[in-house]
């Protein structure tokens, strides 16, 4: 039984979830989900340290509140995957929605392709668990809005993407957004400060690239020696004198 | 919340309503079971010059008389029916609803550029201004709108439109947040040849309905969305602006993109917004708008409502979820997701 296999056509997300449920309880290793087709909350508030690899199209909210498994998605995904996830893993070989990894406070999110607006919007970050978004296309706007913590990096596989977009990091206060090569300074949010990257950090991004590039099977050279623009928050408290005066 | 979905055969091939009724059915997340409707362009061919109008009469004894007065004083009912509808869905038949087919007498509005068209529009704003227990929900040529309270697929199953033939279909799912659910608050919403579905909330309703009843047209709906398929008849009808035009006046750039345009382009779109000020709809929106030639797809500026579309052959399909598309057609291509305020149109080649 350390092997599973769901067939998830025409199932509603409330008994794939008790199948999947039942099968990690049961000490499941690896679960295969076949057939999906926008089937919501998927994994949701999961744990424990098994392998799931989903095959279709993925509702909204998939992996939310999860705090360890390992997913590897086969197709795109809907809005708000990694949705306040605590730890594991999300991998979508494909493209994903709007507010992805919204919330996020632990774990990590990578997705092959594009997202839509709003990716990461309130990531958080405690102590050790600081959630981490490795995007390999682009990303729409306000990307970052509302950040507390943790780090996403947009590796733009096409350079100028992205160049539209408005808002990044807008309304950030905590943790840092990375995107390779140069961003116009109209992209950029309210409260932010952009810098061409350092040393010290292009080495925090390092093992990043290196785990999306194994992931995905792709050469991870051209990400390695490029240039990275970081957005960070202006201050440690840009927002202090918006809603109260000291 | 709400679930939409529309899709355009641009070469007038015909689908029926059995597809777009799953597709629907798979957004069921996203609606409540209080409305879900549909409506298809080309499924009266026999009856395609007239226009069908459709109606919800609470009580057919006391107020079809009525009805069949007023038109009859502005032109020609060819045929009336009711429409036929199932005894198994499951759907409470609070209305009943009727449909005629109409042929406005152009003579009797002389000095108007588009009689039988204001003829219609005027009688759809009286009728559903001043009858009690009647309303006009579908009034454009060879279209028929399907909607009622209740979930998509017994709404569906309560019309029986897996026996209607159309070559675009646009369905709706919907969430009732701010008025309650009514087969007449359920969408598409409909006026002569304009089919609405919508997505969210016009917050700037007010503003937009004081706007367009200063050219006549009266909400009766007790819902927002009605705003907007009167909006967009007044700006491609009545002042012929082209779809994206107008969509760049419902849902326009920022002053600070504007002012890094190129020239041309900065002075169009600066007219444009201080022309429609008042047409400028605020507030999270995801919208399918509809007529005869073509479907357009559009969100609000900040996107703040999920739009996704998807092509194979000759559709185009445009919807909330990826997941209802596949459902429609499981090899669709091309996926994408408009970028916020940009118009996603598919228009007839044939």
């Amino acid at each position: 039984m350390d092997k599973i296999e769901i067939d998830a056509k025409e199932l509603h997300y409330t008994p794939l979830n008790q199948q999947i449920r039942k099968a990690v309880h049961e000490g499941a290793k690896e679960i295969t989900i076949r057939n999906i087709m926008g089937q919501r909350f998927i994994a949701d508030g999961l744990k424990g340290g098994v392998s799931l690899f989903l095959h279709g199209v993925a509702g909204g909210d998939l992996g939310m509140f999860m705090s360890g498994p390992d997913i590897t998605l086969y197709g795109n995904a809907d809005h708000a995957p990694g949705n306040t996830m605590d730890a594991g893993t999300i991998a979508i070989h494909g493209s994903a929605g709007d507010a992805v990894a919204h919330s996020m406070r632990g774990g990590k999110v990578f997705v092959r392709d594009t997202i839509g607006y709003r990716g990461g919007i309130h990531m958080k970050q405690y102590l050790d668990k600081r959630p981490v978004l490795v995007i390999g296309g682009s990303a729409r706007s306000f990307l970052g809005e509302y950040m507390a913590g943790g780090l996403i990096l947009v590796l733009r596989r096409t350079p100028d993407a992205m160049n539209d977009e408005r808002g990044i990091g807008s309304g950030i206060h905590g943790g840092e957004i990375f995107i390779r090569g140069k961003i116009d300074n109209n992209c950029v949010g309210v409260g932010t400060k952009k810098d061409p990257c350092s040393g010290d950090e292009i080495a925090r991004i390092i093992p990043l690239i290196h785990e999306f590039a194994e992931k995905f099977g792709v050469d991870p050279a051209p990400f390695l020696k490029s240039e990275y623009t970081r957005i960070s928050p202006a201050s440690a408290r840009p927002f202090a004198n918006k809603y109260t005066w000291e | 919340m709400c679930g939409i979905i529309g899709v355009i055969d641009r070469k007038r091939e015909l689908m029926d309503g059995s597809s777009i009724r799953q597709a629907l059915s798979r957004m069921n997340e996203r609606g409540s079971g209080e409305g879900a409707g549909y409506v298809a362009y080309g499924v009266f061919p026999e009856f395609k010059n007239y226009y069908a109008i459709h109606v919800f009469f609470d009580n057919i004894h006391e107020s079809k008389g009525a009805v069949d007065a007023l038109l009859s004083e502005w032109g020609t009912i060819v045929h009336d029916e009711e429409i036929p509808t199932s005894d198994h869905a499951r759907i409470r038949k609070v209305h009943t609803p009727w449909r005629y087919f109409f042929k406005p007498d152009a003579t009797l509005m002389p000095r108007s550029t588009a009689p039988e068209e204001d003829i219609v529009t005027y009688i759809v704003m009286r009728v559903n201004t001043t009858m009690t227990g009647v309303l006009i929900f579908s009034s454009g040529k060879n279209i028929g709108v399907f909607k009622a309270s209740g979930w998509p697929e017994d709404v569906a199953d309560f019309y029986k439109i897996h026996e209607y033939k159309g070559y675009i279909w646009l369905g709706h799912n919907r969430y009732p947040t701010n008025t309650p659910g009514w087969w007449g608050g359920a969408h598409p919403f409909n006026l002569l040849n304009w089919s609405v579905v919508h997505n969210g909330e016009i917050t700037s309703y007010g503003t937009n309905r004081r706007y367009i009843e200063s050219y006549g047209y009266q909400c009766t709906m007790f819902t927002d969305t009605e705003v907007v398929a009167y909006l967009v008849d007044l700006l491609v009808r009545r002042h012929g602006l082209s779809a994206e035009m107008a969509v760049k006046a419902l849902a326009p750039p920022f002053w600070d993109e504007i002012d890094r345009m190129p020239e041309k382009e900065r002075l169009l779109h600066t007219a444009i917004r201080l022309t429609y000020g008042p047409a400028l709809m605020n507030g999270p929106f995801a919208i399918v708008v509809a007529n005869e030639n073509s479907i357009v797809g559009f969100t609000d500026r900040i996107k703040l409502r999920p739009l996704v579309s998807g092509e194979f052959g000759n559709r185009l399909f445009i919807s909330s979820e990826e997941a209802a598309i596949r459902t429609m057609e499981p090899d669709v291509e091309k996926i994408v997701m408009p970028r916020a305020g940009s118009p996603i149109v598919g228009r007839l080649i044939a």
